[in-house]
């Protein structure tokens, strides 16, 4: 049962991230992978960009934390987060969850939780820059509160 | 002494990323930044909002959590990421 984090300004490669989930062993039989990407929200004025802001202090220790705890509600055989910072294009990678367990729910599960409690407490934020040259923080979703505050 | 750290919306309207405090004995989180107010009053708005979240020496805390003499306090709006 091991879990490891990254905090990166480089892309990730999901084929490597996925190899590296596998060399858990042959008694995982399910394994989940998330990939969230940065995305256009197309209307008058779409996305070009994003900054992703953190705080390189805490960032890696709660993205721990967080494995820590899927660790300790589901029998996980491998956990791996990957989340990049700094600039990116409409379409890039921003983060991965991958979780390799016996079978789906526990993989499935687990994904989800990681992701809920990843929206909600580890420490980044992002800005979004528009084709107008306008720039505004993301404001935090009341639903992704709901969603994480699911599985306290 | 203690340093604070700001992030995101809150660092680009205070105009400032961190800073040190005189501390010289334990305190509350929310009474460390009445007390930063008190220095700083044209921030008064902007920490007083309500949705600022804080973490202790990396650490997610609420207001009432002690801080003490060589803590980093940090300030930052909700989280945004993934």
């Amino acid at each position: 049962m091991t879990g490891q984090v990254q905090v990166q300004t480089g892309d990730f490669d999901v084929g490597e991230q996925y190899r590296a989930l596998l060399a858990s062993g042959a008694d995982s039989g399910g394994l989940a992978l998330f990939i969230g990407r940065v995305r256009a929200d197309e209307g008058a004025d779409p996305v070009v960009a994003l900054e992703l802001e953190h705080y390189p202090a805490m960032t890696e220790r709660s993205l721990q934390a967080l494995v820590g705890q899927a660790q300790e509600r589901w029998a996980l055989d491998q956990v791996s987060v990957v989340h990049r910072v700094g600039r990116l294009s409409v379409g890039d990678q921003i983060v991965f969850v991958g979780v390799a367990a016996a079978h789906r729910r526990e993989a499935f599960a687990a994904a989800q939780f990681l992701m809920d409690k990843l929206k909600t407490t580890a420490p980044f934020w992002k800005k979004e820059f528009r084709r107008s040259g306008a720039s505004a923080w993301v404001e935090a979703k009341a639903s992704d509160e709901a969603a994480a505050s699911y599985w306290a | 002494m203690i340093k604070l750290v700001f992030f995101a919306r809150l660092r680009e309207t205070l105009g400032c990323d961190a800073l040190t405090l005189d501390l010289d004995k334990p305190a509350t989180a929310a009474e460390v930044i009445e007390r930063l107010k008190v220095r700083e009053p044209h921030w008064r708005q902007a920490l007083d909002d309500t949705r600022l979240l804080m973490a202790l020496n990396q650490q997610m805390i609420k207001p009432d959590a002690e801080v003490r003499p060589g803590d980093e306090l940090a300030l930052f709006p909700p989280v945004t990421g993934g």
